[in-house]
């Protein structure tokens, strides 16, 4: 796109780019680590990813300050508006990708006296990494203004689904088979619809990507692939 | 025809005004090119675009203000309600009263508030002085301005503050019952308070009126227009519903333009 007349206009969008890229770092970071401390039991790792939600919450209240500001300073239209939008959408999107991520870490510092079965983290490991790369596209979608990637995030948002449904009957069936796994599983099971709902929040910044370059909405519900289980009501579909 | 059909029919905007193949010359020099738009009855209409670019001249064809000014003519139809304007057997006067306009600097007659008002009436008709004080009411209150004035109504119009000034001029297009009227850049000499006293009573005035308006303030036509003719070098490029040219416009020009890109 041409630049505007006022040069500033132009760095005052920009600089809301950079620090959504910022913050996306951040969140990242912590759910790297966070599921790194959850799959070696690591108690100061848990407590460093803890310790970093307050930097991800201050950058989230920096964005959201500017990007009001750009609006009532340069009463942007078009796409220009929307740039102002979506950053407070999206920082709002990646700053509960990082409250996730702590919920994570702040579980293992529950969980790390027990210990109890831990190839029922396996699953949670292929979630992470699915969650992982979703993050990392849809990031990735937003700071090249790419439709297409965003629209693969949204798409993708099914696999892990199907991921989170396969992990809660493994540890439904690790409970079964001994009621002292009850607690430990138990657990696993929040972190579980944590990373769940982190795929959520990928998706929502996907859409965002589509509503910023095309000044339209997603076309469709998402796609969902959720099958009740045990009859335990989809919490998805409410 | 079923009541679905009936309630698509009410809907549709009327055209009040089309211009057809329009062209312009100041001399030999082309104004306007080509123009083809309508101006919907009962909806406001801006003129946007860069310094040069028509708007102005586009305002002053609809009601044939260019005839005072030798050497400069209009090509092509514009037809109001079907009759096209343009005809030399047009009577102006009675045109300038159907199209009303109101221009950027506020031009009251340097007679009494009342007498600025009475002034336009009494060159179409011949009232008694009840039925005369009773229009002059009238136009006062469709221009809100009535409250301000009705204690001092034959005090000069020059001492009146210059947004009251400008709904003076608003209330004498009022007074001689015009089906059109024509705003260039009414607000630009005004401060923020009189620029919104005008904004609403334009909003009050689409009512019963055709509102055609020529804006340097983007955020003017987005608050109140319903549609939008962005103009450059004398032609239209982009002509669509106020909220899709600002938000999602079709042409590159015209997303520069209002975002402030055009360089």
């Amino acid at each position: 796109m041409t630049d505007h007349i006022v040069k500033s206009y132009d760095r005052d969008l920009e600089a809301l780019g950079r620090r959504i890229a910022e913050m996306g770092g951040v969140a990242e970071q912590m759910l790297a680590e966070a599921m790194d401390a959850l799959s070696s039991f690591n108690v100061d790792l848990a407590h460093r990813v803890v310790s970093s939600d307050p930097r991800l919450d201050a950058l989230q209240r920096e964005i959201e300050e500017n990007a009001i500001l750009t609006i009532a300073r340069r009463q942007p239209l078009a796409v220009d508006l929307r740039e102002c939008i979506a950053a407070i959408r999206i920082s709002g999107d990646i700053e509960r990708v990082g409250d996730l991520a702590k919920n994570i870490a702040k579980r293992t510092l529950k969980i790390v006296s027990e210990a109890r079965v831990p190839r029922a983290i396996v699953g949670l490991k292929s979630m992470h990494e699915i969650a992982a790369m979703q993050l990392k596209d849809a990031l990735d979608a937003y700071a090249l203004r790419d439709t297409e990637r965003a629209r693969a995030v949204w798409q993708n948002d099914s696999d892990l689904d199907a991921l989170e449904d396969s992990v809660f009957r493994d540890l439904l069936t690790f409970m079964m088979e001994d009621p002292r796994n009850i607690s430990f599983c138990t657990h696993l099971l929040f972190c579980s619809k944590n990373l769940e709902r982190i795929g959520d929040h990928t998706t929502n910044i996907s859409e965002t990507v589509v509503y910023l370059v095309t000044g339209e909405p997603m076309p469709t519900e998402r796609p969902k692939t959720r099958v009740p289980d045990f009859g335990v009501k989809d919490e998805a579909a409410q | 025809m079923n009541a679905a059909a009936q309630l698509a029919q009410v809907k549709e905007p009327q055209i009040k005004v089309s211009l057809r193949n329009l062209d312009f010359y100041y001399g030999a020099t082309r104004a306007l090119k080509d123009i083809n738009l309508p101006l919907y009855a009962n909806k406001v209409t801006s003129f946007i675009g860069p310094s040069g670019c028509g708007k102005s001249t586009l305002l002053r064809v609809l009601n044939r203000m260019y005839d005072l000014y030798p050497g400069q003519r209009a090509d092509g139809e514009v037809l109001i309600d079907g009759e096209n304007i343009l005809d030399p057997a047009i009577d102006l006067n009675a045109l300038r009263s159907r199209v009303g306009m109101i221009f950027q600097k506020p031009t009251p007659f340097p007679m009494s508030i009342y007498e600025n008002i009475a002034f336009g009436i009494r060159l179409y008709e011949k009232l008694s002085r009840a039925d005369m004080d009773a229009r002059v009411e009238d136009a006062l209150r469709g221009a809100a301005l009535w409250d301000e004035v009705k204690d001092k109504l034959h005090t000069s119009g020059l001492g009146l503050s210059g947004g009251q000034q400008q709904r003076l001029c608003i209330a004498r297009s009022v007074a001689v019952q015009p089906e059109i009227i024509l705003f260039d850049e009414p607000c630009s000499a005004l401060d923020p308070i009189s620029t919104a006293k005008v904004e609403e009573l334009i909003d009050e005035l689409t009512h019963r009126y055709t509102i055609a308006i020529v804006t340097h303030n983007m955020q003017q036509a987005v608050r109140v227009s319903d549609y939008t003719a962005f103009m450059y070098l004398g032609e239209l490029l982009e002509f669509g519903e106020t909220d899709e040219v600002f938000n999602k416009p079709k042409e590159k020009r015209t997303l520069d333009y209002v975002t402030g890109r055009f360089g």
